[in-house]
């Protein structure tokens, strides 16, 4: 990417810290660790780094290897094995990789799992993967955390206790097992504090948004921001180092009065601030960004930014109650919340953001965003009278990808986002 | 009601009445009665009866609800039956529900469940988070949580408060009521003719739409009936359905099958009225306890639970075993995660065993099977050719 080429000093260290993951789980055999495979909604990093374990997270892979136009030779090769056309194609992303060797981005392969830790949170598909992933891998333990849904918008302390028993008397114990190390709660507290810390940071950058021109594009850059707590790194100096070089560098460009990078260099002008919902493309995750660009769009807030974990209402990790803590944040990532919930915070962000506009991203093949999608833009058009946007694209299957109907829809979108602009301001003088 | 005829009769009306008129009657005959509408696949019913409610099965608007409103809430990647609820709903089919219960199956269930709460539908909605864990002291206290839950949305209705006796009383209706629907699976597996896939069908369904009283006393005669040596056997082979757990197939599609040259002797069309494998203690302290019990150590496996400790493609194996099943036909409704995701686990695993299997996908509102229907001939027909090969490999 051209933020690549501009070598902002955040951005090694994140590429620094992503190569090393990768360098630690080629020598994983070596150095004896033990291979933790999670995934990014509810990931328990500071519990697997309690236990010296190294994370793998099949759902970045799978996003990897679809920017990296690998995706859709794996999901071919996972449908002549009977996987569906029409369920996650993350799954099929991942489990094709594993039937050709399992080579990760990198290029190096990638080591089995010694644990399947499934803290399946918002979404019952990562629980028919690692169904899957245990028929393939037998001598991997699967440690099951159940997340319990935020049906009711709220978090009750029957809902935590659940969560802390399980922590207790099974993941707890099976992790010691499988790595040979005692549990250490002083080390997992020592942990939680950097997490606390990185977490302060990311929401402070997040918040940055409220400038005009926004700083930073919170959807197509965010996804690179949200990386290091998401994979592993929250509870580490690193993530805080990052973070906060991250928030220097755009406190910088709030002093210049800059727009966000894209991948062709500055965002010129900001015509439109958006919010949008549901995760990006992958496959085409370029060509994606550049129609909102080109059209002078940055997005000011997105859902998926908060997938692992939202932080903006203040919710934090906290080292006095450690394995509660651990429990709350599982439960309070985005789709552990209720549908009205969804429309409340989404509806924050397009007041707090001053956004123009509210766009759905809408994934064919992930329910746990689309399904009740539909509802909740109606509501939000209902409540804050915002022109709202539909597109529909998958996450990694590139047959899903029809780049001329997204653009084609987007444009009316925008055309109408500009008469409004227009009657708006007819309406002020 | 005395012969079989008159019983599938009013059994068809009443599972297909769009209009769930048999609950409405029954709610109106008394005060304080309640009716609480749970979505597929399981809920444990002995609790609202326990608390003078019926508990009523929405299983969609299958091939008989024009869908117009439930479009505009679900794009066309997603299953057919969460559009048909909210048809249902939005054309007040089920004006005289005092609350919804979403069980956790699927993320789409989830999520329409916080659809109805913000539409504010009902007096109450639930989703009800079926544990993940499976230790008594862990899973089984929050699975009573939840039910305690439920119980006190319909106390602040009706203000029952439910008693252990009133409890223990409801186990042991809907204990009876499962052991009957069990000799019905058994008859059929050696006397499949006795009483075809579709009747059984609408036998059960109607179960999830009446009083447990009654639906026991139409069991009772049919279990009477088919004891006699009623109906003709024909060629046909016998098959177990698999996968059409929630979203149900329209009522030609289950006739197509059996048409075709299949008996189905066994399917999971209407598990949740047999998802409790055996009784439930009717004995108990605590009821609860031994209800969540029963879920947490009795269930039939499904795709919604998480199965590793007891993988599902061996205890499928089992049940064609035991029933003596030719194969299997694997039928997901379109765009239905738990049971596609799993499609892949079964297939692989049937192809070690040598267990035959085909699959398809059908959706509630198509009502064309010409191609399933020869795709099950054509099973049926290489079933037959290759009759003496053993086909079961497990012990
Ligand atoms: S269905 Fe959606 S949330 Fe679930 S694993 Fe796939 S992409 Fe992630
Ligand atoms: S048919 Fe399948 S995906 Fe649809 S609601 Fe039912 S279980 Fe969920």
């Amino acid at each position: 990417m051209a933020q690549e080429a501009q070598k902002e000093r955040s951005m090694i260290l994140q590429k620094e810290m992503i190569e090393g993951l990768f360098n630690d789980l080629g020598k994983a055999k070596e150095t004896g660790k033990k291979v933790c495979y999670t995934f990014v909604p509810g990931n328990l990093s500071e519990l697997i780094r309690t236990f010296d374990m190294l994370p793998v997270y099949p759902e970045i892979n799978a996003l990897q290897s679809a920017m990296r136009k690998k995706s859709a030779s794996y999901i071919k090769e996972a449908e002549r094995h009977a996987h569906s056309e029409d369920v996650c194609t993350y799954v099929k992303c991942d489990v094709g990789m594993m039937m050709k060797g399992n080579i990760g981005p990198t290029g190096e392969k990638i080591p089995e799992p010694d644990i399947l830790l499934l803290s399946y949170t918002g979404c019952f598909t990562f629980l028919k993967w690692f169904e899957t992933l245990k028929r393939e891998y037998p001598n991997a333990k699967v440690i099951m955390v159940h997340t319990p849904y935020q049906e009711n918008a709220k978090i009750t302390p029957e809902m935590t206790q659940y969560m802390v028993k399980q922590f207790k008397e099974e993941v707890i114990p099976q992790m010691e097992a499988v790595t040979g190390i005692k549990y250490d709660e002083e080390k997992l507290k020592k942990i939680l504090a950097l997490s606390k810390e990185a977490e302060d940071w990311i929401t402070k950058i997040f918040d940055t948004t409220k400038h005009r021109p926004s700083p930073i594009d919170a959807y197509f850059a965010g996804v690179y921001y949200i990386g290091p707590i998401n994979i592993g790194f929250r509870g580490t100096q690193q993530a805080v180092d990052y973070y906060k070089e991250l928030y220097k560098e755009i406190q910088e460009r709030i002093r210049l009065g800059l727009g966000p990078i894209t991948p062709e260099g500055e965002m010129k002008e900001e015509k439109y601030r958006l919010v949008v919902e549901g995760p990006p493309n992958w496959t085409s995750f370029r060509e994606f960004w550049k129609i909102f660009y080109d059209m002078g769009a940055v997005i000011v807030a997105s859902s998926y930014t908060k997938v692992g974990g939202v932080y903006d209402m203040g919710w934090r990790h906290d080292p006095s109650r450690p394995l509660e803590s651990l429990s709350e944040y599982c439960m309070n990532c985005y789709t552990n919340l209720n549908i009205p919930q969804r429309i409340d915070l989404l509806s924050k962000c397009i007041t707090d953001y001053a956004a123009d506009g509210y766009v759905t991203n809408s994934i064919k093949s992930c329910n746990s965003f689309s399904a009740g999608q539909l509802g909740m833009m109606r509501e939000i058009e209902d409540r804050l009278e915002v022109p709202v946007g539909f597109i529909e694209s998958d996450l990694v299957d590139p047959r899903y990808f029809s780049y001329s109907n997204i653009k084609n829809r987007l444009e009316s979108y925008f055309q109408m986002l500009e008469q409004r602009k227009i009657i708006h301001e007819s309406e002020k003088v | 009601m005395k012969t079989l005829e008159e019983i599938l009769k009013f059994c068809e009306d009443v599972a297909f009445d769009l209009n769930f008129t048999h609950a409405k009657k029954w709610k109106e005959a008394k005060e304080g009665r309640v009716i609480v509408g749970y979505m597929p696949i399981y809920f444990p019913r002995e609790i609202i009866h326990a608390a003078g409610g019926m508990a009523v099965g929405i299983f969609g608007g299958g091939d008989r609800k024009q869908i117009i409103k439930g479009d505009a809430y679900y794009q066309s990647y997603i299953c057919h039956i969460p559009r048909s609820i909210m048809e249902l709903v939005l054309d007040k089919h089920t004006d005289h529900f005092d609350g919804y219960i979403f069980p956790s199956i699927c993320d789409v269930i989830r999520n329409l469940s916080g659809i109805f709460k913000q539409q504010k539908i009902g007096k109450f909605v639930k989703y009800m988070d079926f544990p993940q864990n499976f230790l008594p002291q862990i899973g089984g206290v929050f699975y009573q949580q939840e039910m305690e839950h439920v119980l006190k949305y319909i106390k602040e209705i009706n203000g029952v408060e439910v008693t252990t006796e009133k409890l223990n009383h409801s186990i042991e209706l809907y204990n009876k009521n499962r052991k009957m629907i069990e000799f019905i699976y058994n008859i059929r597996q050696e006397f499949p003719w006795r009483l075809s896939i579709v009747d059984v069908y609408h036998i059960i369904r109607a179960g999830t739409v009446i009083t447990i009283e009654e639906h026991n006393a139409i069991l009772e005669t049919v279990c009477e009936l088919i004891k006699q040596d009623i109906g003709a056997p024909q060629d046909k082979v016998k098959v177990i359905i698999s996968g059409a757990f929630c979203e149900q197939p329209s009522v030609g599609l289950i006739k197509a099958v059996e048409e075709a040259g299949c008996y189905v002797v066994d399917d999971d069309y209407m598990l949740g009225s047999r998802m409790i494998l055996g009784d439930i203690n009717s004995k108990s302290e605590n009821p609860l306890e031994a209800i969540s019990n029963s879920y947490i150590k009795q269930s039939q496996f499904s795709s919604s639970i998480y199965d590793v400790h007891d993988p599902k493609e061996f205890r499928l194996a089992k049940i064609v075993k035991d029933r003596g099943a030719d194969g299997v036909i694997f039928a997901a409704a379109s765009f239905c995660d738990p049971s596609l995701l799993d499609a892949p686990i079964f297939q692989n695993a049937f192809n070690k065993l040598g267990i035959r299997y085909i699959a398809f996908q059908f959706s509630e509102n198509i009502n064309q099977y010409k191609v399933i229907k020869e795709q099950v001939g054509a099973f049926s027909d290489s079933i037959k050719l290759w009759e003496d090969e053993p086909i079961v490999a497990i012990s």
